[in-house]
């Protein structure tokens, strides 16, 4: 069973209707002894870091999501929940999960304009993503193939090890980032039609191991 | 860099999908879920479903069709008409749409957008506008009036004002419909779109008036719209969502290609 972690950030339910028209059995759940027996985690959202925070320390998530890292459950993080997972966040500047070292900046205001277009913050649409580095949940991932994108902040490692594709968007930034069993994204791999709902089902045949 | 979006944009009265002509003669084009998941399939880069049922009554069938859609696409969709409270924008974004879009409410309550925004996100809230050209005066300057009631009723608010009013309260994407334009096919109201682009700092979706490739083009460049609503052009095969992808990449427009 796939455990996709509800901390109220909204917008859940679309990755459990990409699941089930996937055909994997998956579950919204905020019980912590469901989400510890889970063969696999899912932590999406939407939302800013210091209520998500705020919500996971309440609901007393952030030591079950903790445990899924430490246990080598495989784990997929998705936009506010590939942020959350580094230390703190440049977002209402709070602590976050220490997961992978590093924080989540904010876009540098204004973004370099690109010839005459300006570019607007949030970073809303459809954009590229450059691997890095090979990874199994991204195998069938063409150069030319796109995702959907709405956020602000991105995660920034502290070291490219962490990082397995990057997105440019006035700066180049990490969009795909993973430690050990954890992968996430910043885009919304939900909402990115065949090539997102390639990368769930990898996930969802993954062992958690990165070679 | 960015992808500039192709938005089909079905309108849909009780549960059923039309394309109406400057409001009127709408004609029955079939059923949103099926033409949601063909437009899907063809490339869409995100869907509009406009609810165009007349009585409240039936708003419920609108929500049935909004998870039906929700189930089989998995890209962006939003869902316009008909939302006036916190509770509409609630319910169709429970039902799994991506965005909601406000249009006359938000004039009638301005802050319809300042409270969507904060419970739900900005990014899920889109303003539609709908504008039609007049003489410019004090209070219209631009030019471009406000209109409500599908064009019937003038406001007396300027265009340009409430867009930028609007991007203060919160609004995401701003999304101008030109009345004059709308469904002649004769192409985008460019001045409009400009002006609202170059003024606003959130994406802005072109509508009303695609008829050609051209038109489609011109608006994503001098235009410059983020992306652009399609409607007859595509339910009447004028041509393809792939077509109009190939024609945009090959004249250097940045488009998805692949999906």
């Amino acid at each position: 069973m796939i455990a996709i972690i509800d901390y109220k950030a909204g917008n859940l339910r679309s990755v459990e209707r990409a699941l089930k028209k996937l055909g994997f059995d998956c579950r919204i759940t905020l019980d912590r002894e469901e989400i510890l027996a889970a063969d696999r985690v899912v932590f999406p959202g939407v939302g800013a870091a210091g209520k998500a925070m705020a919500d996971l320390r309440h609901l007393g998530l952030d030591g079950v999501l903790k445990r899924v890292f430490e246990n080598g459950t495989p784990f997929l993080g998705i936009c506010i929940g590939a942020q959350i997972i580094l230390e703190r966040s440049e977002e209402d500047h709070v602590l976050c999960l220490g997961l992978i070292p590093g924080e989540t900046k904010a876009f540098p205001a204004p973004l370099p304009s690109v010839g005459d277009e300006r570019l607007k913050i949030p970073h809303m649409g459809w954009n590229g993503l450059r691997l890095i580095r090979k990874h199994p949940v991204l195998s069938g991932i063409r150069p030319e193939d796109e995702f959907y994108f709405v956020h602000s902040y991105y995660p920034m490692p502290v070291s490219d090890t962490y990082v397995f594709g990057t997105t440019k968007y006035g700066i180049r930034f990490p969009s795909v980032i993973g430690n050990r069993n954890l992968i996430a994204m910043q885009f919304h791999l939900e909402k990115s039609g065949a090539p997102g709902l390639r990368i769930l089902k990898n996930f969802c045949h993954w062992d958690g191991q990165t070679c | 860099m960015l992808s500039k979006r192709i938005i089909p944009c079905l309108d849909v009265r009780e549960g059923r999908t039309t394309k109406g002509i400057e409001f009127k003669q709408n004609v029955d084009i079939g059923d949103p879920v099926e033409m949601g998941r063909f437009y899907y399939e063809e490339g869409a880069d995100e869907i509009v479903f406009y609810d165009i049922t007349a009585s409240n009554e039936k708003r419920d069938i609108m929500i049935d069709v909004v998870s039906r859609v929700a189930g089989e696409i998995f890209i962006p969709f939003s869902v316009g008409g008909g939302i006036r409270t916190l509770e509409d924008m609630r319910s169709v974004l429970l039902a799994g749409a991506e965005k909601v879009s406000v249009n006359s409410a938000a004039i009638k309550d301005p802050e319809i957008i300042s409270n969507g925004a904060e419970a739900f996100g900005s990014q899920c809230i889109v303003l539609g506008m709908d504008v039609k050209r007049v003489k410019p005066s004090a209070k219209i300057p631009t030019g471009y009036e406000m209109v409500i009631n599908g064009g019937r009723t003038y406001t007396g608010i300027d265009a340009l004002k409430w867009a930028k009013e609007a991007e203060g309260l919160g609004a995401g994407e701003i999304c101008p419909n030109s009345i004059d334009a709308d469904g002649t096919q004769d192409g985008y109201e460019l001045t409009l779109t400009s002006l609202i682009s170059e003024n606003v700092n959130i994406p802005v979706i072109a509508s009303g008036g695609a008829g050609s490739i051209d038109h489609i083009y011109e608006v994503l460049t001098k235009g410059k719209a983020d992306a652009a609503l399609v409607a007859s052009i595509i339910h009447y095969e004028t041509c393809s969502i792939r077509e109009i992808k190939e024609a945009l990449h090959a004249r250097g427009v940045k488009v998805r290609m692949t999906w």
